[in-house]
């Protein structure tokens, strides 16, 4: 007995059982748990309540909802909305954190200072409570009556919200009109930039990018003619009616909180991130391009910058992820994000176990995808091999 | 050259080094000095800090800048919520142990395995007996009636008490030889990390109930901790599994050929080492932890951010929202602006150790 116990084999055998062996009881006390109760209050578990109406409204969406859509198109909404929050705020955190992250190792001390000095008061106050001020601060604008009105009427600031001028097209030509825009753009800087295009002759190279740029144009004015909602203007200017302003495309002061909240939350962090890349840049290679006569810009634009986001690409990979995990507290002002959507339909609907998978897999799903496509950005531009620059 | 000129050259070069660089000083000091008059007016010159009733903001002349007249009159809902009023200097003394608990862990002095446990040990019986009551005279208060920033102290601290050896344990098993221990752990940590806390504090306090059975399930608030430890771990798991990476393979091998067992070569040489390497992204985790612990409000909890609601929540003080916010505010911002430039004194205290 005693060899037995002392034999390595056995008990690495024993204990790798005993390890998986309690995952799966756990797991399948969860499930008969979780079936019992669903027994108990009549709920059959499964999917098939997708197919049913909500009877609730949410406040934003990207695509037509109405209260007797079904929860199959309520979580498809959430989602929208989620990555909709998240890639507004991600990109404009980008933008103004390595624009801080710049001053805030700039040879200029006044930049220094002002730069330290943002960063430290927004990072250092929960995400929630600023999101909670924004959103104070905003409903507080005044009321649609006496909205702040700029460009002739074309933008309206209230309280409910930021009206704009809009084309009047359905959701989903829009949606697509723009994602043909951004593919677009990527293709062209591709061809600029591609190892497989570098052989090729610039005047054919640019008339490939002529060639992308016109498709692109006739499929957005082709998308935005056929998704025309009929017997309407082109354009959806808003409009005073009543007590409200209708018509436009309005912003409403949950979706403008989420945003500000969490791109100026964003910027502190992703600002410390550049801060440290920037600083790992070699002064050599500063001064290099110095030597070659490269201006101020130019060496920020083709020295600093590549330099820098190449050195701390893996930890921004893991702030994206973590700042996009923040779109959640959407719930805390009443956006309809998808966690708010999911836990609005668990209450609503009591199918707990598939929603909260769904949940799971929602930013499972999110989360790998943007995790794999910096990856392979990251791949790209790292040092490859030993050299050691 | 006399000290003048060399000061007047440094304000030169660090100011006024070219004419960009001017422009650049007088765009962001203007942009300075306006949000700074800007907050002076509004929070100093045109406040209002006396008086015991909204009125005095609200009456005709009344000053146009904050009314810190709603944290005078309403600081003890703000800061210990429901707590019974005779008992809240019980609430405050307890928030002070923890407070003194986290200052005590942060002297090199006390960086032992044994004396950290000790200290937190000590520190958390404190806090929870005189916040419980029930000995000394003391009398009871359920944990429904805590409040306020000692509910967000107790949240807090149970979570870095539960969650660094459950991190510990996490890393142990994740760097583990043995495939059916190290990839479940893996694909745990991996799964827990990409889901956003709030939906695991929800699944903790709201799902969990319907797939426990009853005798497990404990109260909500305790689910909700075990929850948001389990979320620290993982992500702390990751930080000491990066600390496992940084210590040489060579220190391992050596314990292995002066003949230490596994736990003789963890404890006393890989963790002390783990932990010198680890120990700046740890602060910076602590510093998250206890900025997220806010987020249970949205679980109905009533910690600060839901105390301040309250303080702003009637008829009376609707108007006071941004008082109470920054005040709110104000007090995460000591604590976690401390201790991240703790956390950034130490990385460089390191460093120049490593040079």
């Amino acid at each position: 007995m005693r060899q037995l116990l002392n034999n390595q084999q056995v008990r690495n055998t024993t204990l790798q059982v005993l390890f998986v062996s309690t995952i799966a009881i756990l797991f399948v006390t969860f499930v008969v748990t979780a079936k019992t109760n669903l027994d108990a209050q009549g709920i059959t578990s499964g999917f098939g309540f997708f197919e049913r109406a909500t009877a609730w409204d949410v406040n934003f969406s990207l695509i037509d909802f109405k209260s007797s859509d079904t929860y199959l198109r309520v979580l498809i909404v959430g989602f929208l909305n989620s990555v909709f929050v998240g890639a507004i705020a991600l990109s404009l955190a980008t933008l103004a954190g390595v624009t801080v992250g710049a001053m805030r190792t700039s040879s200029n001390a006044m930049a220094r200072i002002v730069g330290t000095y943002y960063v430290e008061l927004f990072r250092n106050v929960p995400l929630i409570l600023q999101l909670l001020f924004w959103y104070a601060l905003l409903i507080e604008l005044p009321h649609p009556r006496n909205a702040t009105i700029f460009l002739g009427g074309n933008l309206q600031i209230s309280g409910r919200g930021i009206y704009f001028t809009g084309l009047n097209v359905t959701g989903l030509s829009a949606f697509l009109a723009i994602i043909a825009f951004i593919a677009s753009v990527i293709a062209i800087a591709w061809i600029a930039k591609a190892h497989r295009f570098q052989r090729t002759e610039p005047a054919q190279r640019r008339r490939l990018q002529l060639i992308v740029a016109v498709c692109t144009a006739i499929f957005i004015l082709v998308i935005m003619y056929v998704g025309r909602i009929p017997e309407t203007e082109l354009l959806n200017v808003p409009a005073l009616k009543g007590l409200n302003i209708r018509g436009g495309i309005r912003a409403t002061p949950e979706l403008l909180a989420c945003i500000v909240a969490i791109a100026v939350y964003g910027t502190a962090y992703i600002a410390e991130i550049m801060r440290a890349g920037f600083n790992s840049v070699p002064k050599g290679q500063v001064e290099a391009g110095d030597a070659l006569g490269l201006h101020g810009a130019q060496i920020f634009w083709r020295i600093r910058l590549p330099l820098a986001v190449r050195a701390v690409m893996p930890t921004l990979i893991n702030q994206y992820i973590w700042l996009f995990k923040a779109t959640t507290i959407g719930i805390a002002v009443g956006f309809a994000d998808y966690f708010f959507v999911i836990s609005t339909s668990i209450n609503q609907s009591g199918q707990t176990l598939e929603l909260i998978a769904l949940l799971m897999l929602g930013f499972l799903s999110v989360n790998y995808t943007i995790a794999w496509v910096l990856n392979r950005v990251n791949d790209a531009i790292k040092l490859r091999g030993t050299q050691n620059r | 050259m006399s000290k003048e000129i060399r000061f007047g050259k440094k304000i030169k070069r660090e100011f006024f080094a070219t004419p960009m660089s001017s422009f650049v000083t007088i765009l962001f000091a203007s942009l300075l000095l306006y949000i700074l008059y800007f907050v002076l007016n509004w929070g100093v010159f045109n406040a209002t800090w006396g008086g015991d009733s909204a009125d005095i903001c609200r009456q005709e002349g009344a000053k146009s800048g904050a009314c810190w007249t709603v944290v005078k009159v309403r600081w003890r809902l703000i800061l210990f919520g429901l707590y019974p009023y005779e008992e809240q200097w019980r609430s405050a003394l307890a928030c002070l142990a923890i407070l003194i608990t986290v200052v005590l862990s942060c002297l090199p002095s006390f960086w032992s395995g044994k004396k950290l446990a000790i200290t937190w040990g000590v520190g958390f019986a404190t806090f929870y007996v005189l916040m419980k009551g029930g000995v000394f005279g003391l009398p009871v208060v359920v944990e429904r009636d805590w409040g306020g920033l000692s509910l967000t102290v107790f949240i807090f601290s149970s979570v870095a008490m539960i969650g660094m050896p459950l991190s510990i344990i996490f890393a142990l098993m994740r760097r583990s030889k043995l495939p059916l221990i190290s990839k479940p752990m893996a694909l745990m940590i991996d799964v827990t990390r990409s889901l956003p806390l709030l939906s695991i504090m929800f699944t903790a306090a709201v799902v969990i109930p319907f797939v426990l059975p009853e005798w497990l399930l404990g109260d909500k608030l305790y689910r909700l901790i075990f929850g948001f430890s389990v979320f620290f771990a993982a992500y702390q798991a990751e930080i000491i599994r990066g600390g496992f990476q940084a210590v040489s393979p060579g220190q391992e091998e050596a314990a292995n050929a002066l003949g230490l067992n596994y736990w003789q070569t963890l404890w006393r040489v890989m963790l002390p080492q783990v932990f010198k390497a680890a120990l700046p992204p740890t602060i910076n985790q602590f510093v998250i932890t206890f900025k997220e612990t806010s987020l249970v409000v949205l679980i109905g909890f009533f910690e600060i951010l839901a105390s301040g609601a309250a303080a702003f929540g009637t008829a009376e003080w609707k108007f006071a929202y941004k008082e109470v916010y920054v005040f709110v505010g104000l007090i995460f911002f000591v604590f976690v602006f401390s201790l991240s430039r703790y956390g950034a004194y130490l990385e460089r205290r390191l460093n120049v150790d490593k040079a």
